[in-house]
Order: C-alpha cells, then sequence, then structure tokens
C-alpha cells in the first residue's frame, strides 16, 4: 500500500482511438469479466443445475432376474425430499440439522465473545505487536483437517486436555456424545476466533481517536465508552465477519469428519450426511437433495444478515476505496 | 508514553483497514494510561498468544517424543527423538508424494485462479460499466455456497467422463472457492491504488488495457503476491474435495493422506506419527506466515473470507 506511489513509467504514444470511449470501456469489461463467469459458470453453476435434476432421481435398482445393478438412476419424483422428513433416513437428516444449526449458533456466539476481546487487547498492545499478529494466523493457518486431528490427540482418554481439566475421572470426549459437541465446538472456536479478532481489529484502527477523546471529556465509563462507541462502529467490521463465519460453520465438515469421524449421529452435519451418501451409497439423488436443502438454509441465512443486520459485504469494499 | 493527544495525527494512516507503522502512537494515547491498564493489556497479550500458540506447540512437542510415551504430558519431550518424522515418511505411507500432491494441486490452483481473477479484478476495480455491482455481488454469492452442494453433482459428473483420482478433479472444483476469493482480495488492491496513475498513462496516449498491462500490473505485484499466499494456503487446506474425487493412494493431498494413517500394529492409532505429518503439513503455511504477516493480514482484511 505504500508502495504504489511511485511515478508511473513512461508509456509510448499512440494514435487515438476513433470508436467512443465508453463503448470500448464496456468491451474491456465483458472481455476481462468473462473468463471468471466462464470459470463460475462451470464450477458452481452448472452443478447447482445439476444437483437440482439429480434430486428428482434415485439410486440405480437390481435387476430382479439377472441381480446385476441396473444402468442409469430411476425418477423417483420428490421422494429424495420427503425422505428428508420419514423414515430413518429422515430423523437422521433432521439430527444432522439440528447439530449444524447448533453448532452454528454456539461457536459464532462464543468466538464472536472471544474474537472481540482479543481485538480490544491487540489495539491497546504498544509492545510485541508482529508476536501477536504472528501467533493469531498460526490457529488460521493450521489446515482444519489437521487441527480436527491435534485436537482428536488433545481429547483422548489419557490425553493433555484430561490431564490438565479432569486430573482422576477421564472424559471420554471423542466418542458418540455430547461430550463430543464439546469437542468439536472447542477445537472450532480456537481455530477461529483469532481470525475474527482481526478483521475486528482492522474495525477499530478505523475509528478517529477524536471519538474517544471526546467520550472522556464527557466523563464516558469505558464500560459505556465500549457499548456505546466502540460496538456501533465497528459493527459494520464485525457484522461481516460474523456472516462469513456462519456461511463457514453451516457447511462444517472436515473438523468433526477428522476430530470425532464419519457417522457419528452427536457431531454429524448436513455436509457430512450428505457426503456419506455420495460416496458410500452412490446415492447421489439423496446426496443432492440434502445438499440443496443446506444450500437453501444458507441462501436464508445469508439473505437474513444482509437485511436485517444490514451486513454490507459489496458496501464495505467500495466505500473503503 | 506520551498521553498527550497529538492533532496533527489525522486518520490518513489507516486507509485500507490495516494501521501502517506511524498510526499506533494516537490510537493508543487514550488507553495505554494507568500502570494497572497496562498491566492488564500485558496479561491480555500473553493470554492470547497462549491460547494460540498452546495447540500448535503441543503437536510439535507430540511429534518428537518417542512412542512410548505418546501420552507423556512434559513440556519438553525427553529424551527427543525423530522416529516420528521417520515413521511418517516410511513407504508404505506416500507421505512424501503426498505432500507433492499437495504443492501441484494447491500451486497449480492458485496460478490459474490468479491469471482469470486478476483481469477481472482490475475491470470491478477500475472500470466504469453498467451490471459492475450485479457482477461483483454474484461473485461475492458465489463463494458462500456449501461446497458439498457443488461435490455431489461434479463427483457424478468426474464419474462419468473418468476424472476420478486425476489432478484436475481436485483443482478445477477447488476453483470454486478459490476464484471469489482472489477476485475479492484483489478488487481491493487495485481500489487502494492511485487514479492518477491511468489518468497520467491515458494522457500519455494509452487505451485502458495498456494502462493496466504497463502501469497498473507491475504496481500491482504485492497485491498479487498477498492474493497468492491467501489463496494457496486456502487451496492446500482444502481436505473434502481431495477426500471425495481420489481413491488412488497415490494421488492422494497430504491432509488426507495424514488423517488416514493407520497404526502398523493392528488398532492402535499412530498418533506421534500423524502429528509427526501434521507439523509437516502445517510448517509450509507457518513459514509463510511468519515471512509475510503482515502482507497476509493486509489481505485478509481486504477479502474478510476464509
Amino acid at each position: 500500500m505504500s508502495t504504489v506511489a511511485a511515478p508511473a513509467p513512461p508509456v509510448r504514444k499512440k494514435t487515438p482511438r476513433l470508436r467512443s470511449r465508453t463503448e470500448g470501456v464496456g468491451r474491456l469489461a465483458a472481455l476481462l469479466l468473462s473468463p471468471t463467469f466462464l470459470v463460475l459458470g462451470l464450477v458452481v453453476g452448472y452443478p447447482i443445475l445439476s444437483a437440482i435434476r439429480l434430486s428428482f432421481y434415485g439410486q440405480p435398482g437390481v435387476d430382479p432376474e439377472t441381480g446385476f445393478v441396473q444402468e442409469g438412476q430411476p425418477f423417483v419424483g420428490l421422494d429424495n425430499y420427503t425422505a428428508m422428513f420419514t423414515g430413518g433416513e429422515g430423523s437422521r437428516f433432521l439430527n444432522a440439522l439440528g447439530n449444524t444449526t447448533f453448532f452454528t449458533i454456539v461457536t459464532v456466539l462464543l468466538e464472536t465473545v472471544i474474537g472481540v476481546a482479543m481485538a480490544l487487547v491487540m489495539h491497546k498492545a504498544f509492545f510485541g505487536r508482529s508476536l501477536i499478529r504472528a501467533s493469531i494466523l498460526v490457529p488460521w493457518a493450521i489446515p482444519t483437517a489437521i487441527s480436527g486431528l491435534l485436537w482428536n490427540f488433545a481429547f483422548q482418554a489419557d490425553g493433555v486436555v484430561n490431564a490438565f481439566f479432569v486430573p482422576g475421572d477421564p472424559i471420554l470426549w471423542t466418542t458418540d456424545a455430547w461430550q463430543a459437541k464439546v469437542a468439536v465446538i472447542v477445537a472450532d472456536v480456537w481455530k477461529t476466533a483469532p481470525f475474527i479478532g482481526l478483521l475486528v481489529l482492522a474495525g477499530l484502527q478505523v475509528i478517529p481517536a477524536e471519538v474517544y477523546e471526546a467520550a472522556k471529556v464527557d466523563g464516558a465509563s469505558p464500560w459505556k465508552t465500549f457499548w456505546r462507541i466502540t460496538l456501533p462502529l465497528v459493527k459494520p467490521a464485525l457484522v461481516v465477519a460474523v456472516l462469513f463465519r456462519v456461511l463457514d460453520v453451516l457447511r462444517m465438515f472436515d473438523l468433526p469428519y477428522t476430530l470425532i469421524g464419519a457417522g457419528k449421529q452427536s457431531v454429524e452435519t448436513v455436509s457430512m450426511f450428505s457426503f456419506e451418501q455420495a460416496i458410500k451409497f452412490n446415492n447421489y439423488g439423496l446426496a443432492s437433495a440434502y445438499a440443496l436443502a443446506l444450500f437453501v438454509y444458507t441462501a436464508v441465512v445469508a439473505y437474513v444478515f444482509v437485511k436485517v443486520l444490514g451486513a454490507d459485504v459489496i458496501g464495505a469494499r467500495a466505500g473503503r476505496k | 508514553m506520551t498521553t498527550a493527544s497529538t492533532p496533527q495525527s489525522a486518520p490518513a494512516s489507516v486507509e485500507g483497514g490495516v494501521a501502517t507503522k506511524p498510526a499506533p502512537a494516537k490510537t493508543r494515547s487514550v488507553t495505554a494510561g494507568t500502570p494497572i491498564g497496562r498491566f492488564f493489556t500485558y496479561v491480555g497479550v500473553a493470554v492470547i498468544v497462549i491460547y494460540c500458540l498452546a495447540p500448535f506447540y503441543w503437536m510439535i512437542v507430540s511429534s518428537l517424543r518417542r512412542s512410548t510415551d505418546t501420552f507423556s504430558n512434559d513440556a519438553i519431550p525427553s529424551p527427543a527423538s525423530t522416529q516420528n518424522y521417520q515413521d511418517a515418511f516410511a513407504s508404505g505411507n506416500g507421505f512424501a508424494r503426498a505432500l507433492l500432491n499437495s504443492l501441484i494441486v494447491a500451486g497449480t490452483t492458485t496460478i490459474l485462479v490468479l491469471i482469470v481473477g486478476t483481469l477481472t479484478a482490475y475491470a470491478l476495480a477500475r472500470l466504469e460499466f453498467r451490471f459492475k455491482n450485479l457482477a461483483l455481488g454474484i461473485i461475492i454469492t458465489t463463494s458462500m455456497f456449501p461446497v458439498i452442494t457443488l461435490l455431489v453433482p461434479l463427483l457424478q459428473l468426474f464419474t462419468d467422463i473418468k476424472w476420478i483420482d486425476t489432478y484436475q478433479a481436485m483443482i478445477v472444483p477447488s476453483m470454486s472457492f478459490a476464484l471469489p476469493l482472489a477476485v475479492w482480495i484483489l478488487t481491493t488492491f487495485f481500489q487502494q491504488m492511485p487514479y492518477e496513475l491511468e489518468e497520467a498513462a491515458q494522457i500519455d496516449g494509452c487505451t485502458p488495457a495498456q494502462a493496466f498491462r504497463k502501469v497498473i500490473l507491475p504496481l500491482a505485484a504485492p497485491g498479487v503476491f498477498t492474493t497468492a499466499i491467501v489463496v494457496f494456503i486456502a487451496s492446500w487446506n482444502e481436505f473434502m474435495i481431495a477426500l471425495a474425487v481420489i481413491n488412488d493412494a497415490s494421488l492422494k493431498t497430504a491432509p488426507v493422506i495424514t488423517s488416514q494413517f493407520t497404526g502398523q500394529f493392528g488398532r492402535d492409532t499412530p498418533f506421534g506419527t500423524i502429528m509427526a505429518a501434521g507439523v509437516l503439513v502445517t510448517i509450509p503455511l507457518v513459514v509463510m506466515v511468519l515471512l509475510f504477516q503482515r502482507r497476509i493480514v493486509a489481505g485478509l482484511t481486504a477479502g474478510g473470507v476464509k
């Protein structure tokens, strides 16, 4: 950012173009945008449409006479959608949806509180700024799958968590029950609270010192200053950070998968259940229906964030020149 | 510590969300005053650093223990042993190959995404045209889609066109999250560059395309580099796609291989070896973080994602 002030290098003269500038700019923009939209059309647009089609098809049947698996998938209409709410698959799906929602609410709440606290401390730190910055990036940089393995080790019966916090009566964290949920929450909060802290810190740094000085002159307590000045002013940065965390937890997969394991009911998320249906049972139709349900759920949450909380995702960039 | 306010410290130094060096002098003036406040800041900083580093430290020390004292709780391994690292690279695991695979997949994804994303970001940041906000909105929205929704149909497609067990089956879906990330960060960087550069170039007779190629692109190199680091880390950490589209052990990426290590003796999970492999998968990223921390923070706060 500080390096951009260099003078423009000399540029060769060209004869002026005849066509109007706006037309040229429009054409250039289309040219520059088209590769991105081509790629996104292929890796995002096509799969979404294909998932909608697939969700109306079932598993390939077995020919009753030969016993061979039949070619192609049979059309099953809305069966995959009704299966979300009925039978054993339905209860597993609803359980996965409940887990996903639970993880989203609990982890994001904890991360926000811890992240804001971290940002406030970092903002006041007058020493070791680069040490803090480097350490805060470490949890972010560790691959989620690896951090799942790390926490799996720490949460073993004779692991370090039990040794430190529940000596004598070890808890079996990584088995399939409420404690597995706790393990996932701890691991996720550890990895992402610093990230929220980083984004909130960026928001804090653009608050002019004069505002605080005015509050001090008016005799505002630190508590009041935080609630009346700091929080409202970092709200735009915070809301966007929280939105991204929410969207990220809604699709959570790596962490429960490597920390607890596939097929464990207590931590199974919608992504994991859909993944299992596709990979293990080749049931692409059902897997697509689940994945689309998650997609719609995510879209609704994002919409609510933008409308109700005013998460200004694009404006945050445009206004920041 | 001077607590006096310095009126001439205008907010100019904090643009882009990341305060550059001169800024702290004024922002701290409000708070760092009392000794008690300073004490709590010291404690807070210590807590943050321990919070962030302790689990990673535990992974490192655990990887350096002998397999017989894997569950030792000593803060320093004694005696230290590199046995776990040798085991991680044992020929049966294919771990060295997995690191190479990760490098190929993350590297190719990063390069492709930068080529495509730089052009688009420039247009979004600098050119005035209709539907600009719509285009930016669509690109950002795609990054919010759950990867599983894209993966299931792609899995079926890749099965049909025989792409299972190929690098492109990992690279192509990874672009779905890497490309919006790159476009977004790059757009912010381009917006931060002064308009006068292009104006000067265009007064000298450059077309917008020439202004981009000859003036903007060379000066945007630091921003492109930052984006490359962030995108590379995101692609290196990708797990679900690589897990789904690869069955052949020789093509698996390092995080996937590490999660599938099994013990040599029946049901024992080789935790020491897994920790060693985990350290090896993470070290390249931690080195990048240490070298380029300021850039990465700038990139992350610009992009606000992942």
